[in-house]
């Protein structure tokens, strides 16, 4: 296949590291992200939480680079994989603990679960829970920003594995012919379940699908959170200033399996290993420690705190009530005019 | 009161509501420089420009996927498919995502979403161009259905749900775009989910909707002759179903024949059948009669097609049957 190199973006930095005070932003959040995930999966072993559970653990440099690249006003859409992004997005840790347990006060108010998290107020338009099927509505809302004449963004999250089918290639298709504002970031965890992606997927370097639309795109390593933020924000910036659409690609790896239900005997111990090594939490961590910017007993402090926001969160689920029957058949349909 | 046909009826509800509300958009294949497959869109290319009537790709889930994206950020897109046999290829969003979305949030999101599309056999298109599946969305909470068998229903119906909150799956039929009908005057919005009392009359009851409304006036006439007086209630909205009406109607004249085009195993006269002798048990006088399509995939040749299709002839026959 021929290959466009217009296809594929620079990879200077936008920025430099950036500052002090974002740097540590993102070394919170990630480390916030992996204890709520580690602690999810605990409460879940322990019956608190029922469904589906699938964890964030290890992706946490795409989590939070690729939201940190987004303003307020912009959306955000993301696949079933969706805590770490609810709460990178400002949904409230506590909200979100409360929709695994399944309470009023989740952020779903215990309708959506895990996979189905939402909250209108921080434009976190939702988890989703059929593969690929969020594409086509995140470029739906992109639509709306153009047709109104704004300048919002929309990102759209979802794994490798959401490459091979239908929805993926017509989203980007109309993404491109209508140029919308759009910003498609593609987790390549490398497993779909337990199928690697060079058993499903023709071209496993899923970047390149973008050329047969003639979309921006680039590969970054989803584990250097400054690498995919940078990233998605030259997309962030051509969808806003140029109107077109870009794919990112975040080579990322999660260290449990698909779901709780899954103990990954598909993949050696050693790959897992090398992963490990490159973990996005101590990768950052590492980096600003070299630079000075931040101490060992600085991050005895974000530990703690973050243990606090977790254990809050918890407690704040178990004492929170379930929903109440009453409303078992609320919001199904809207009241509306005419009827 | 003027007369047009159901085709203008549907293209003067599109263009009065594109009017009034600027958030009103239309999306579809070839419905913009083609004016529509059926021209139900004709003109509005012309008058409203390519951003509010937008031609698509082929590509029906990604065209629904637009619709429930743009709607759950305020707009108000009217979409129309092909026909409803395309409609197969976005029902994972229509049945995942459009009817859910409200629901799995908490309410955090409105869906002011219209599908348009015709079913219906009778021109040779044949198996898969010609089914009536109305029953599958009528099957999922969360989606209103609606399905008129006049031009005046067509209109009102159409208005109204393009200022629906909720999705709507405005069902129209290939076979009803020429007939013609009267239209009020003024402002025409009719409420989703009240059928309407089509034909009065005393001995039987015909329970009906979209094209076979027609057919089952066709028959009543001829029944009339007949000295057998057939009312005709029109169910018009499929989701939610207007029991109270049918019910009414049943509690008068004891007996009832549900008519559909579609194969009626698990169908709307199914569903008919079920609720009224659960209302109306005591008083009929006879078994509930249902009819629907030959439950085979819509055959080529015409004499085949035909008798595939419910005709007057069909009801006629089951009335008598009933009122003996």
């Amino acid at each position: 296949m021929e290959r466009k190199s217009r296809t594929v973006v620079p990879k200077e930095r936008v920025d430099a590291l950036g500052t002090r005070e974002q740097l540590l932003r993102y070394l919170k959040l990630m480390v916030l992200i992996r204890r709520f995930e580690e602690k999810a999966g605990e409460m879940y072993l322990r019956a608190k939480i029922g469904g589906y559970l699938h964890l964030n653990i290890g992706e946490e440099g795409t989590v939070v680079g690729s939201v940190s690249a987004l303003e307020e006003r912009d959306y955000l859409y993301t696949s079933y994989r969706d805590h770490g992004y609810a709460i990178a997005r400002g949904v409230n840790p506590k909200a979100v603990m409360a929709e695994l347990f399944g309470k009023a006060t989740g952020c779903s108010q215990g309708r959506g679960g895990s996979m189905h998290l939402f909250d209108a107020r921080v434009h976190f338009l939702g988890g989703y829970g059929i593969v690929a099927a969020h594409i086509p509505v995140a470029t739906g809302t992109a639509l709306a920003a153009t047709y109104r004449g704004t300048d919002e963004v929309t990102m759209c999250i979802f794994g490798e594995g959401a490459t091979n089918i239908g929805a993926f290639h017509e989203g980007l298709n109309v993404a491109k012919l209508w140029r919308l504002p759009v910003v498609f970031v593609c987790t390549n965890n490398i497993y779909g379940m337990g199928t690697a992606v060079n058993r499903a997927s023709a071209v496993s370097e899923i970047y390149r699908k973008a050329c047969a639309y003639d979309i921006a795109a680039e590969r970054v390593d989803g584990m250097d959170v400054l690498a995919v933020r940078d990233a998605c924000l030259r997309g962030v910036e051509r969808a806003r200033k140029e109107s077109e659409p870009t794919l990112i690609e975040t080579m990322t790896y999660r260290y449990r399996g698909h779901s709780m239900a899954d103990p990954a005997r598909y993949r050696s111990e050693a790959e897992v290993r090398w992963w490990r090594e490159r973990d996005p939490i101590l990768t950052l961590e590492t980096k600003l420690k070299e630079q000075g910017m931040v101490t060992q007993e600085e991050m005895d402090d974000i530990e703690a705190n973050v243990e606090r926001v977790v254990e809050e969160s918890v407690e704040f689920a178990d004492r929170s009530p379930a929903p109440s029957l009453d409303d078992l058949y609320k919001n199904v349909y809207a009241e509306s005019e005419g009827r | 009161m003027p007369v047009i046909t159901y085709r203008e009826a549907l293209n003067q509800a599109l263009r009065e509501e594109m009017q009034r509300d600027s958030n009103v958009f239309l999306m579809g294949e070839d419905i913009g420089l083609f004016e529509g497959a059926y021209k139900v869109t004709a003109g509005l290319f012309a008058e409203f420009g390519e951003k509010r009537v937008r031609d698509t790709p082929i590509a029906e889930e990604e065209i629904v996927g637009l619709g429930i994206g743009s709607a759950m950020v305020g707009l108000r897109p009217v979409i129309e498919i092909m026909t409803i046999n395309f409609s197969l290829l976005a029902l994972d969003q229509i049945v995942n995502n459009a009817a859910k979305l409200r629901y799995m949030f908490a309410g955090g999101v409105q869906m002011p979403l219209v599908i348009r599309m015709p079913e219906g056999g009778g021109n040779q298109l044949t198996a898969q161009h010609s089914q009536s599946l109305a029953v599958w969305f009528a099957h999922v909470p969360g989606l209103l259905v609606v399905a008129p068998s006049s031009p005046a229903d067509a209109k009102g119906l159409l208005k109204t749900s393009i200022r629906d909150n909720n999705p709507v799956i405005f069902i129209e039929h290939f076979a009803l775009y020429n007939t013609r009908g009267e239209l009020p005057d003024g402002e025409l919005l009719l409420p989703i989910g009240k059928a309407d009392v089509k034909r009065v009359g005393e001995d039987v009851t015909i329970i009906s909707h979209s094209r076979m409304v027609q057919v089952a006036l066709a028959a009543a006439e001829q029944l009339a002759g007949q000295g057998i007086s057939a009312e005709v209630v029109d169910l018009r909205t499929l989701r939610p179903l207007d029991k109270e009406t049918v019910v009414n109607s049943v509690r008068k004249t004891s007996r009832a024949v549900v008519l559909e085009e579609g194969w009626p195993t698990y169908g709307i006269s199914a569903e008919v059948t079920a609720f009224v002798q659960d209302m109306a048990f005591d008083y009929l006088d006879a078994p509930i009669r249902r009819i629907g399509g030959a439950e085979v995939p819509m055959p080529y040749a015409r004499n085949v097609e035909r008798a595939a299709i419910p005709s007057d002839q069909t009801v006629i026959a089951a009335v008598k049957e009933l009122v003996a």
